[in-house]
Parts: C-alpha cells; structure tokens; sequence
C-alpha cells in the first residue's frame, strides 16, 4: 500500500494546501482523529482546532473553525469554512471569531445555545493552546 | 444649421465622454480578471462541499426525518426571493436583465396566489423592480461599502435567510442572480435555495462512509452552510458577471463616441468649407462689381 495520501484543505475563499502527506491529525467533532493511508472512509465534522499534517517535507499546521473532513483510503479533504496557516494566525483574528461567537451564543435560541456554546468554548481552549 | 464654435464644443465633449468610457473599460478589465480569480479560487469548496452535501442528501433524504431545509415545508404558499444585482450601473443590460427574470417569475408566483417576499442585494436591482414590486420587501442588503466580497458577507445574508426560515416567513427561496458565460454573455439564472435542490447524483462508487457524528446531525449542521456557500459562489459570479457586462458596455460606448467624433468632424469641416466658399464669393462678386 502506498505510504503518503493526497491531502486537501480548502476554504470558501482559497485553496489552502494540496499535497501528499503521510498523516493527518484532524479536531473531529467526537474528538482528535489521525488519518493515515488506508482509513476506512469517514465522513465527520470538526470542531475548532489545529489540523497537524505530517509529510516528507516536515509538518504543518493550520488553524480551522467549522467545518468538515472527508477521509477516504488515499485521500482526506478538509473543508473549512475559516482556515489558516497555523504559521500565519494570530490571536487577534481568533479574537474576532470569538466575540461573533460569544454573540451567536447569546442570541441563539434555546435548541442551538448547546451548540453555540461548546463553540465558544472550543475556541477558548484552542486559544489557551496557542502560546 | 450650427455654428462652427459650436460643432468644435460637441467634438470636445464627445472626446471628454469616450475618455471617460475608455477609463471605465479599463477599470472594468481589471476588476473583472480579479473577480474571475476570486471565482476560481472559490471553486474547489464548493465542488466538493455539493459532492459531499449530495451524497449525503442521497442517503439520509428519502426518510421521513430529513431537515427541512432539505426536504422543505409540506407547502409552497410563501416564496422568498432574493434578487442579487449590483450597486452600480452603466453596466449594460446587467442589473436589468436580471431584475426582468425576478419580476417575471414574482408576477407569475402572484397570479398563481402565492404570497411573495423580496429580499434585495444591491442597490440598483431594488429600484428596477421597486415600482412594481415595493410593496413585497422585506429586507434589504446593503453591499456597498464592501469592495471584496467575502465569505463574511454571504454568511450574513444567509443568516437573515434562515431566521426567516425558522421563524416560518416562507416555504421556498430562490435567489436570483447572473451567471458568468463570458465577457459579453451572462446568464440570468434562477436557482432555489430552500428547500435545497440537490442533484441526486450518486456517487458512482456508492463509498460507504462512516459518520461522525451521526449521519443526521451532519446533515443538519451542513444545510445551512450550504445555503451561505450557494450566496457565495452566486455572489462571485454576479461580481464577475457584472464587471464583464460593464466592461463590454463601455467598449461599446467607446466605439460610438469614436464613431461620432467622426460624424462630426466631417460635419465641421464641411461647414468650415462652406464658410470659406461664401467668404470667395463675396470676395469675388465685389470685385466683379467693381
């Protein structure tokens, strides 16, 4: 079996990385998941967090909110709908999704306030990671 | 017939115009060839998130449990149109082309017995169909400060659209906008947004996946994105559309100020000649006379 996957990351506004790598750390929804070539196909949903890639050239980062990950046996796309290079985020752009989040959970309705909160806090404890 | 000082004035201001046409143009082709990357760039999420969101709809959309962004209201009594234009004109048929296919479409909703709302984006696409239409607005979008946009202002506007959708002000929504064929050809097109229109296209090789979360709860978390991401990608076209129409309209006024810059110099030359013909005459009749 070949040993490095294609690996995409996409948000609406670019294409962020398209390479061939050998594992991809992804913040799942249920939790932190490593693909690796041969991953029996998942579909999930993401959570704020660090994407960690693993390739032949080293390992990158980048900094997602919402979102999902498609995995298949040879490739795993990210599909963002805010994504960063982790190289090139800083705490003030996460400051900004922080308070519109802080906002949408205040203004949300009983059914989604769970949701928009586990939000904000998922933000908070991956700003607190982030130094 | 005119004066030649005031032929010379018409020839000036015509040049001042096909300048200004001219300028315009340029600025179009500019504007237009980033709109055109932004609308590439965009592409690959979008791809994607439909294959994802179709494949999904596929296999969670035959029960009786899908959302009902998906499988709509049980009615078709209230439609919500929201008609995207632009916030500027002197751009060809552009704005009114599509506002033509809004009006059509909400006159035939109205004679059917439907209730209809409007949801307008962008400033000239409002008052094109105010006269007929003003009384159905519910809400307007107000673009123009916004000098790129983005993902932001798409979620905005999808935003409005799903409280209206939740707090049940309509059944069905459309969104109306132009599509980008080329630099002289847009499409006015108009795709229904709610409930979601999926082409139920199979994956071919039937990939069973396992979800996480459950297959539900991703559906229900990526409808609405879809929405915001189908504003998107229409909002990308409608700027890329609109820079060509501006950029073929001005062309066009371009070459007919230069058409008429030649009209008229022949006119104020000839004129110019009759001036001197007249002027040799008299010389020559009083000479004669003498």
């Amino acid at each position: 079996m070949a040993n490095t996957m294609q690996f995409d990351l996409v948000s609406p506004e670019r294409s962020l990385a398209s390479l061939q790598v050998e594992s991809v750390q992804i913040p799942g929804a249920d939790g932190d998941m490593t693909a690796m070539p041969g991953h029996a196909p998942t579909l999930t949903s993401l959570r704020p967090g660090v994407v960690k890639v693993q390739s032949s050239e080293g390992e990158k980062s980048f900094v997602v909110t919402r979102g999902f990950a498609e995995i298949s046996a040879d490739a795993i796309s990210v599909i963002a709908e805010q994504a960063h290079a982790g190289s090139e985020v800083t705490k003030a752009d996460l400051e900004d999704v922080l308070a519109a989040a802080r906002q949408a959970a205040q203004d949300a309705t009983p059914e989604y306030r769970d949701a928009a909160e586990k939000f904000v806090a998922d933000i908070v404890h991956l700003m607190e990671n982030m130094d | 017939m005119p004066s030649l000082k005031d032929l010379k004035n018409r020839i000036e201001s015509v040049k001042n115009t096909r300048k200004i046409t001219k300028a315009m143009q340029m600025v179009a082709a500019a504007k237009l060839r980033r709109a055109q990357d932004a609308a590439e760039a965009a592409r690959p999420y979008t791809e994607r998130f439909n294959a994802v969101l179709g494949g999904l709809a596929a296999s969670v959309g035959g029960s009786d449990s899908a959302p009902k962004l998906l499988s709509g209201t049980g009615s078709d009594q209230t439609h919500l149109l929201v008609v995207m234009t632009a916030e500027r004109g002197l751009c060809g048929g552009f704005n009114s082309n599509i506002a033509k296919l809004a009006r059509t479409k909400a006159q035939e909703l109205i004679a059917a017995g439907k209730t209809v709302k409007i949801i307008t984006v962008g400033k000239k696409g409002r008052d094109a169909i105010k006269r007929d239409l003003g009384d159905h607005f519910v809400a307007h979008v107000d673009l123009s400060d916004v000098k790129r946009v983005g993902y932001g202002d798409a979620q905005g506007i999808a935003a409005d659209i799903l409280t209206r959708f939740d707090a049940g002000e309509f059944d069905v929504a459309t969104i109306f906008y132009s599509k980008f064929v080329n630099v002289v050809s847009q499409t006015p097109t108009a795709q229904q947004i709610i409930p979601a229109a999926i082409d139920a296209e199979e994956d071919a090789a039937g990939t069973l996946y396992d979800y996480e979360p459950s297959e539900e709860e991703i559906l229900a978390d990526l409808l609405p994105r879809g929405v915001a991401t189908q504003i998107f990608a229409a909002l990308l076209e409608n700027g890329a559309s609109e820079q060509g129409a501006r950029m073929s309209a001005m062309d066009n006024a371009t070459r007919n100020a230069g058409d008429m810059i030649d009209k008229l110099t022949i006119e104020f030359n000839r004129s110019r000649q009759a001036v001197i013909t007249n002027e040799l005459i008299e010389i020559i009749s009083g000479a004669e006379a003498l």
